[in-house]
């Protein structure tokens, strides 16, 4: 009984750990342009070199040859400095042996607050304001809709359901876009909110009113988030709950007489839970990318907004950084999950029963 | 497996059942009418030209509302003023002069947004050209005089800054005290010397006199005053009317929102049906792979590549559809093929000797389409908002006008803080609209194809 279900976890652990691998080389090849990025930091070497060695007095009066090779071997300490003396192909699996073991090491050209190029503090800086705005809104969605969806199912075909149910086409849009429109209400039409930003400018000395202005500005993005992704996601949960509704063994209980709050939570919600669990740790997950669009629209300070600067600077390393991250977080959750699943569902079947 | 219930016809009929549905396929006709009208009326190349070159509007407006909002508010916003006409050989002591006229009633709310003059000469040696402002309560104001040379010269009435800071002063003069405002050329031109800001409204006069011998023929003069309201659509910062690119972006939405929608789902559709016949190695595979790409961060990666390689919208379409085909849905999706493939026709197509590749695509694909229809319409919208968004990350084709560049455009250039609301509004109308039309026809579909969610 142990050994299969600790062979079922050594199996998912080495296919998950190849996933991440695979992910990762293909976002490495992908971030550094097939070797591209590495041609203009070489040349950008060169150049600095070649300026720094014509405005240094104390070479001056040299014979252009020996200034040449001056050049040539001081460029070629820095290119060995940075290790891009070896071609692309093998040096591609350095950085995944980096990445892999969360070596994430400096960024080319973006910096942290603080002054730091390492892509390790450039990450953790970023992180608390997209926890903030994006775990908040994907935590209060799911729970809205989960509770919306459950509230309606019992309310199949009534009035409330019908209005609801057509309400379903505003999601369609996604949350950027109505932040766009939130902006121009909010703050170009009625000048009562903020447009962009973490905090006030200059921001408040207290901690206090610190608070209240990133507070402020937290209302339209996590507003157009709600407007954006409610209505779809009640609409799923009604579906989904309804076809679980349809089961035997809940006619069965309400033809018992079971009460409907009762028949709602245990006949209704538990056994649909797995599913539902699995969609909110996936989406809790992914909501610490943060939302690129969204926090470019409202240049809000968080990991979304740094991929977007960090792809418009050819930043490999922070590109490379944020996704490692990602793919293990997501590897572990779903690991967990496989787990959880595989002691508790008897049809996976690994735990032997 | 109700679905296949319902024949092509019969499930229109149902379709058309629902009212939003309804609303939905008339929003959608009248899109790709004006689809084929932008093809037709435009063709690619003009319109690529028409938005790539700048001089081609230099007579509208920059920044201009569309005209409709007049009606709407009860300000009205100036339209362009455009005068011409010929001009007449006048002696004044001995010398000749060509004298240019121009009337007109100024009888708006707002003041104009520049002036400039278009003078075209046909005269070898250059002169000067005087010119003056009339204004109805007879203050005669002089604009410059001005060198005109051969061919054609474009004089920027409102960037002189001499002329600005002699207005200033004659305002000041008029009104005996500093005004509370600033004071722009065409602002002080049309003031009223009441100390707000208003409009003197009245028939206003422009003269130009050209100091030169030649003849009514060989100098043409246009005087354009820009309005704040241009078309039926406005214009941008670069004086380019809306319209083209509104008209424009809806062929290019709807076919890149529908074809990445439908090969999308059909692809992942042939992968999560192999994936399920053929099981063992082939489907350890392409779970594998699911998993991949479900930890490639897809937006991240789309960006990139279109942002490394600079590819027109359609190479991004192929890259759009190869980062999608492994979705989430590819799971859902084999779980349904596994459950067709128990069914008994399967075994007896298997019985008489079908091959693999005639019982996926002849027989299992055909049964497990009609659910996916309504995902491939609802997923319609999210790619032409993809669209949007490489847009906005000035990605997306360098060439072709589309709805989100128009967005893209608006918030680069300010319109949230100017207040430009016609230029964010105009866009987002027509994604608003594509999205809820495909939506609502959508969801009517899974209505229809999953009878356990009709409304009773």
């Amino acid at each position: 009984m142990i050994p299969r279900i600790v062979k079922y976890i050594f199996k998912r652990v080495l296919m998950l750990f190849l996933v991440v691998v695979i992910a990762t080389y293909i976002t490495i090849l992908i971030a550094n342009a097939g070797g591209y990025v590495d041609e203009i930091i070489k040349s950008e070497i060169q150049f600095n070199v070649a300026t720094y060695v014509q405005n240094n007095p104390a070479y001056k009066g040299l014979p252009p040859e020996e200034l040449r090779k001056l050049i040539d071997s001081m460029v070629e300490t820095q290119l060995k400095l940075r290790g891009l003396d070896q071609p692309f192909f093998i040096r591609s699996f350095y950085y995944l042996g980096n990445a892999l073991t969360l070596n994430l090491g400096r960024s080319y050209f973006m910096t942290s607050d603080s002054g730091s190029r390492m892509v390790r503090l450039i990450i953790l800086e970023r992180l608390p304001q997209t926890i903030l705005l994006f775990t908040t809104a994907t935590a209060l969605l799911f729970f809205i809709q989960l509770l919306g969806g459950l509230y309606l199912s019992g309310k199949y075909g009534k009035r409330i359901d019908r209005i609801l149910v057509n309400l379903a086409p505003i999601s369609s849009m996604p949350g950027w876009f109505f932040l766009i429109l939130l902006i121009l209400i909010f703050y170009t039409w009625l000048h009562l909110l903020p447009p962009s930003g973490l905090v006030d400018y200059p921001p408040p000395p207290d901690p206090f009113s610190y608070f209240l202005s990133v507070l402020k500005h937290m209302i339209l993005p996590l507003s157009a988030w709600l407007i954006s992704y409610t209505w779809i996601g009640i609409y799923n949960m009604r579906n989904f709950f309804l076809i679980f509704s349809t089961e035997d063994y809940v006619e069965v209980a309400i033809a018992k007489g079971v009460p409907p709050g009762q028949v709602r939570k245990r006949y209704i919600l538990r056994p649909s839970l797995p599913p539902i669990i699995t969609n909110l740790a996936l989406a809790l997950i992914s909501s610490w990318m943060g939302a690129i669009v969204t926090e470019t629209v409202y240049e809000w300070p968080g990991l979304g907004y740094t991929i977007a600067q960090a792809i418009g600077f050819m930043d490999a390393p922070v590109i490379i950084g944020v996704t490692v991250m990602y793919a293990y977080l997501l590897a572990f959750t779903v690991l967990i999950l496989d787990i959880i699943y595989g002691f508790l569902d008897p049809r996976i079947g690994a735990a032997g029963r | 497996m109700s679905s296949t219930e319902f024949g092509l016809k019969g499930t229109v009929r149902e379709l058309l059942r629902y009212k939003g549905a309804v609303l939905g396929l008339t929003i959608i006709i009248i899109l790709v009418f004006i689809s084929i009208y932008a093809v037709v009326a435009i063709p690619y190349d003009k319109a690529v030209e028409q938005w790539r070159e700048s001089e081609y509007w230099i007579k509208n407006p920059k920044n201009a509302a569309p005209e409709w909002i007049n009606y709407i508010s009860d300000k009205k916003l100036p339209k362009s003023i455009y005068l011409s006409g010929e001009g007449k050989v006048v002696k004044d002591e001995g010398r000749s002069k060509l004298v240019f006229e121009y009337n007109f009633g100024y009888y708006y709310d707002d003041f104009p947004s520049e002036i400039i003059l278009f003078v075209n000469s046909n005269v070898t040696k250059s002169f000067y050209l005087k010119t003056s402002f009339l204004r109805p309560d007879g203050d005669l104001i002089f604009l410059g005089k001005y060198k005109i040379k051969k061919g054609e010269n474009r004089i920027y009435v409102t960037n002189k800054l001499d002329l600005e800071a002699s207005l200033e002063k004659h305002v000041e003069e008029r009104l005996g005290a500093k005004p509370n405002f600033s004071i722009t050329i065409e602002k002080a031109l049309f003031l009223a010397y009441t100390g707000k800001q208003e409009v003197l409204k009245g028939d206003y006069e422009i003269k130009l006199e050209a100091l030169t011998n030649a003849t009514s023929k060989d100098v043409n003069c246009e005087v354009v005053i820009y309005g704040k309201v241009h078309g039926l659509t406005g214009t941008d910062h670069l004086r380019r009317p809306l319209s083209i690119a509104l008209i424009w972006g809806t062929p290019v939405a709807l076919s890149f929102g529908i074809t990445a929608a439908t090969l999308i789902v059909l692809m992942q559709l042939i992968i999560a049906t192999i994936s399920a016949w053929f099981g063992g190695r082939v489907d350890m595979v392409l779970q594998r792979v699911t998993e991949v790409y479900m930890v490639l961060p897809f937006l991240p990666t789309l960006i990139m590549i279109s942002l490394f390689y600079r590819i027109s919208i359609w190479t991004l379409l192929l890259v759009v559809i190869a980062l999608s085909i492994f979705g989430a849905n590819v799971k859902t999706m084999r779980a349904l093929a596994m459950q067709i493939k128990t069914y008994p026709y399967i075994e007896a197509a298997q019985a008489y000797g079908a091959s693999s590749l005639r019982i996926v695509f002849l027989y299992m694909i055909p049964k497990m389409l009609p659910p996916v229809i309504p995902s491939i319409i609802l997923s319609v919208p999210d790619f032409v908002f993809l669209e949007a968004v490489l847009s906005f990350f000035g990605l997306g084709d360098p060439l072709l006008p589309t709805w989100g560049k128009l967005l893209h455009d608006a918030l680069e250039n300010g319109a949230l803080y100017k207040g430009l609301y016609y230029w964010v509004l105009e866009p987002s109308a027509l994604l608003v609209l594509t999205a809820f039309s495909f939506a609502q026809i959508g969801l009517a579909l899974d209505k229809i194809v999953n009878p356990r969610l009709r409304e009773i």
